[in-house]
């Protein structure tokens, strides 16, 4: 089997704004089992690079390990990908970020990478604040190591072998707002219509902006009883509003009574309808208030959570220089000689 | 008997009383008489109340290693008293505080005591309980400089530098010198036998730590992000380098850093972040000790398989966290060595001093990026946080960064098909391209060992074994750009060897001069660097027998050195020390001593 696709392009595959067709936004063909959630998240984030026109060499994709991580080599085969250790992706994108403050981070992980081995570097990424998406495909199982319970399991849901699950669960969505995540989302990967929109704006946040997607797992964690199944998810969705996504100079269409729009950082908008009742994205009291209540109904919530558009990105704190770092040499880096002769001086 | 400039004088503290700072001016006014001295803290893990020792050995021969026997102690902590008093060598001093008289346990017959009222002088004098505690440390200093013959204007103008922009200051400490000078004056007869004498031994040679020369070094090979998680005694690494790049890498118009410092949540990410940034191109490093190398282990052998450079520098220490944290070893050799998981080996280096720890931290970013590799600089707390007399830091004006094998833009656009693992020039080290080169070529997916030369995905045995093939050549090739062991002779002269590296070096240099006055002459070489190349095994091959001098319990390098290059283990012998406390010359005679009876 070979993992290369042709290179033969239809010449009339429709291009983006630079010249770019879907096909340069996909990677390698997927050895996920068919139906996994993971490939339609897969396939909404190169639909969402190709629809913003994001070159795709601009774009790092970093994860850990588990099906989840994997993903990146089925998305974005123009970009440069790192598939690190399990559950210590923020730190490799803390350092890529710092490394090259001018490109786009995606980090992709899993509920057991991000939940369990993973937790403390993703609770100090979100505090850091690091200019990245940071998408997790929640599928409350490890899939790769067949089927173990994760810690976003809910209490009470039921594995493929009959057991259930006695824990509570770890709610990202709710921990990541806590920490003071700047952009919170909550979707599912059969959701396309909400999930591209909320992708593109994820990518334009100029902080960490957190999603949060449940994504079954076929094999191991679909069968009745399971509170991540397909059917259980369709059947308990409850979206905060719906999501559109408003290029910068486009005019914004339809204006319902009930909706809203947020002016993100660089002038593109976020188009809210049907909103959610007592909920304001960017009022974080409402939105805790929200997903608290829908935890009580036993509802998903799923949507645009919270969102604060302009934030102090790490680089901004630290006051590193505009030049990305990694391309800087001795020219600029090295004090040179006569700095170590005072130096030298000043040690006798 | 007089011994000018040779003697040892211990200083007997409180930890967090005030005393390092005039301690450190007692060695530094030596040492700008022209003479060798070597300082060492000996401290426990506690920031406040427990003993913590000073130590200056001063030496007209230029020997920097510690030497056991001390001529001279200064007690000024009533709880180390006893054991004080004990470790005085028999004709020696005992300097103390006498506002209380001495209890008659603490009174030896064969040593002098010189009683000077340290508490009382100050009492009289100052009010400030703070004051008190501060002066009284310059009062015994001052009292030093008169029954040793320490140039006073020496001292002087150490304070003047020390004060600078506080002048207000420079008196009242001048003043307190002043106080222990005519106390001495008053009551002893001086100088003492053990006394100072000026000498123009010290040329151009400085006074440093080596933490702060890693730091300086990271400065200078252009390394901009650390990451780290503080951990003794590696902190002041980062601290140090911190420092620097702040003073030599802030724009002063905008503020704006050309580095960035990470504190991170553990080492496991600390060295993350390291693999991070080196993966997209900025010269990464971390510092840390035992402790964090062990946490580091996995993404060191993900460093290897997916050919990630990176710095690590690890400053060694005793035995666990909860083991002799504050005291030095040469311990993490094995684990170091052969960190991680799966077939892994890791470029070493052994600085010695701090003239060497700047000059192989920014090597060790040049050999990163050249073998596209983590490298690990082995240094050890005596090296890191105590000051060195070494030769002054150079750098050459001309000298670039050596980047390795990376491929431009340009490169992409005139070359057929990248593959990232493709060994083009037979060296074992293939091309790499940093994220965001070029919109349609070089880019590739990372990962540990399941992919073929073009880093797309597979799981062939061969193709695994391939990789792993030139992952050894790789091995070979760096060899050859290691740096080279130093000999001490150019020709070999006796059927004995002696093997040493980092701090191990002082003491054994003083050890071999002692050994040839009894006529037992040593050849001798000094490893420099992990992996050993062919003049190392050439070494021990020339050699009947072979001693390896090092500071732990399992003689780790003679282990490594037996491994690697398939030596008979008969040949190499075990000169050991693992007390937490530096390795001493006497200790080293001791042990080749024994061996050659035997033999
Ligand atoms: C240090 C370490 N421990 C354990 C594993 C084994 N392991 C591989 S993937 C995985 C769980 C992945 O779960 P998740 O992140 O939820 O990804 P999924 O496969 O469900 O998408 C585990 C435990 C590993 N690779 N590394
Ligand atoms: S095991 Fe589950 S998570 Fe992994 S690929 Fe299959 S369906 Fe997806
Ligand atoms: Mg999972």
């Amino acid at each position: 089997m070979t993992y290369i696709r042709p290179t033969f392009r239809h010449p009339d595959l429709p291009k983006n704004k630079i010249n770019f067709t879907k096909k340069d936004y996909e990677g390698a063909l997927s050895t996920l089992c068919a139906g996994c959630g993971h490939d339609s998240i897969s396939g909404a984030i190169a639909q969402a690079c190709f629809e913003l026109s994001v070159e795709p060499h601009r774009i790092a994709k970093l994860s850990g390990i588990g099906c989840s991580s994997k993903t990146p080599a089925y998305f974005l085969g123009n970009s440069h990908g790192f598939n690190s250790v399990h559950g210590r992706m923020p730190s490799v994108a803390t350092g890529a970020y710092l490394a090259n403050r001018d490109l786009l981070y995606f980090g992709v992980s899993g509920d057991g990478d991000s939940a369990s081995i993973g937790m403390g570097q993703f609770v100090h990424a979100i505090r850091r604040n690091l200019n990245m998406v940071y998408l997790v495909m929640n599928n409350g199982c490890y899939g790769l190591t067949k089927g173990q319970d994760s810690a976003t399991a809910d209490n009470g849901s039921k594995s493929k072998a009959g057991s259930v699950n006695p824990f509570n669960a770890i709610d990202l969505v709710g921990l990541s707002m806590e920490l003071g995540a700047t952009f919170v989302a909550r979707s599912f990967s059969g959701d396309k219509a909400q999930l591209i929109p909320l992708i593109k704006a994820a990518i334009k946040h100029p902080g960490f902006a957190f999603i949060d997607v449940i994504s079954p797992c076929v094999t191991f964690n679909n069968n009745v009883g399971s509170t991540k199944s397909y059917d259980y998810v369709r059947e308990h969705i409850e979206a905060t509003s719906t999501v559109d996504f408003v290029p910068i100079m486009e005019e914004i269409t339809a204006n319902y009574e009930d909706s809203k729009e947020i002016t993100l950082h660089d002038g593109s908008a976020l188009q809210l309808q049907k909103l959610h009742q007592g909920w304001n994205p960017e009022d974080k009291l409402s939105a805790m208030i929200a997903l608290q209540n829908a935890k009580e109904k036993g509802e998903i919530l799923t949507g645009l959570v919270y969102i604060e558009p302009n934030t102090n990105a790490l680089h901004d704190v630290l006051q590193t220089a505009k030049t990305p770092l990694n391309i800087l040499n001795e020219d600029v880096l090295c004090p040179g000689i006569d700095a170590l002769e005072a130096l030298n001086e000043s040690l006798r | 008997m007089t011994k000018i400039n040779d003697f040892v004088v211990r200083f007997a503290n409180v930890n967090g009383t005030g005393s390092a700072s005039a301690n450190s001016m007692f060695a530094k006014a030596i040492f700008r008489m022209g003479i060798p001295v070597t300082p060492k803290n000996i401290f426990p893990s506690n920031i406040q109340g427990l003993p913590t020792w000073y130590e200056v050995r001063v030496s007209e021969k230029g020997y920097l290693g510690r030497r056991e026997g001390i001529d001279l102690m200064v007690s000024v902590n009533p709880q180390s008293m006893l054991k004080d008093v004990e470790s005085v060598r028999s004709g020696g001093y005992f300097m103390y505080d006498s506002t209380k008289p001495l209890h008659k346990e603490y009174i030896r017959e064969d040593i002098t005591y010189l009683g000077i009222p340290l508490m009382g002088i100050c009492m009289e004098q100052y009010t400030d309980p703070r004051q008190r505690q501060l002066f009284k440390n310059i009062i015994y200093v001052g009292a030093l400089s008169a029954l040793l013959d320490i140039e006073f204007a020496v001292l002087e103008q150490l304070l003047a530098e020390q004060f600078k922009g506080k002048e207000k200051l420079v008196a009242p400490n001048v003043q307190a010198l002043q106080l222990g000078v005519k106390y001495v004056q008053e009551n002893f007869t001086f100088p003492l036998e053990i006394r100072v004498e000026r000498r123009d031994l010290v040329g151009k040679r400085i006074l440093f730590d080596g933490n702060g020369a890693c730091g300086l070094g990271a400065v200078y090979a252009g390394a901009t992000v650390a990451a780290w998680y503080p951990i003794t005694p590696s902190t002041s690494v980062v601290e140090k380098f911190e420092k620097y790049a702040k003073k030599f890498r802030t724009d002063k118009e905008t503020g704006e850093k050309n580095f960035a410092i990470v504190q991170a949540e553990d080492e496991l990410a600390a060295i993350g972040m390291v693999i991070g940034a080196n993966w997209n191109g900025a010269r990464s490093f971390t510092a840390t000790s035992g402790p964090g190398v062990s946490l580091m282990n996995e993404f060191l052998g993900l460093g290897y398989f997916a050919e990630i450079p990176a710095v690590l520098i690890d400053v060694q220490r005793t035995g666990p966290s909860t083991g002799m944290p504050t005291r030095t070893q040469q311990s993490d050799i094995t684990i170091s060595a052969y960190a991680s998981h799966g077939d892994t080996k890791h470029v070493l280096l052994f600085p010695s001093n701090p003239k060497d720890c700047f000059e192989l931290t920014a090597d060790a970013f040049d050999l990163a990026e050249r073998l596209q590799t983590p490298i690990i600089v082995l240094t050890d707390l005596d090296l890191g946080m105590n000051d060195h007399m070494s030769e002054p830091f150079e750098w050459n004006p001309e000298r670039k960064y050596d980047r390795g094998k990376v491929y431009t833009a340009e490169d992409l656009e005139n070359m057929g098909r990248f593959g990232r693992y493709l060994d083009s020039d037979g060296d074992g080290i293939p091309y790499r391209t940093y994220p965001g080169t070029h919109p349609t070529k070089g880019s590739y997916f990372t990962r540990g060992t399941s992919r073929d030369e073009y880093a797309v995905y597979t799981e062939d045995s061969a193709v695994y074994v391939k990789n792993m093939q030139r992952l050894e050549k790789k091995w070979d090739t760096a060899k050859e750009i290691v740096p080279k062991p130093y000999f001490y002779q150019e020709k070999n002269m006796s059927p004995l060897g002696v093997i040493f590296f980092g701090t191990s070096t002082y003491s054994s240099e003083e050890a071999i001069d002692l050994l040839r006055e009894q006529d037992v002459v040593l050849d001798a070489m000094q490893l420099k660097a992990f992996p050993f190349n062919k003049d190392v095994e050439q070494f021990i091959e020339d050699h009947e027998v072979v001693f390896v001098i090092e500071q732990n319990r399992d003689a780790q390098m003679r282990s490594l050195l037996i491994n690697e290059l398939e030596i008979n283990p008969k040949k190499l012998i075990r000169v050991l020390n693992y007390d937490g406390m530096p390795i001493t010359a006497d200790k080293i005679v001791k042990e080749i001593s024994k061996n050659l009876t035997v033999a």
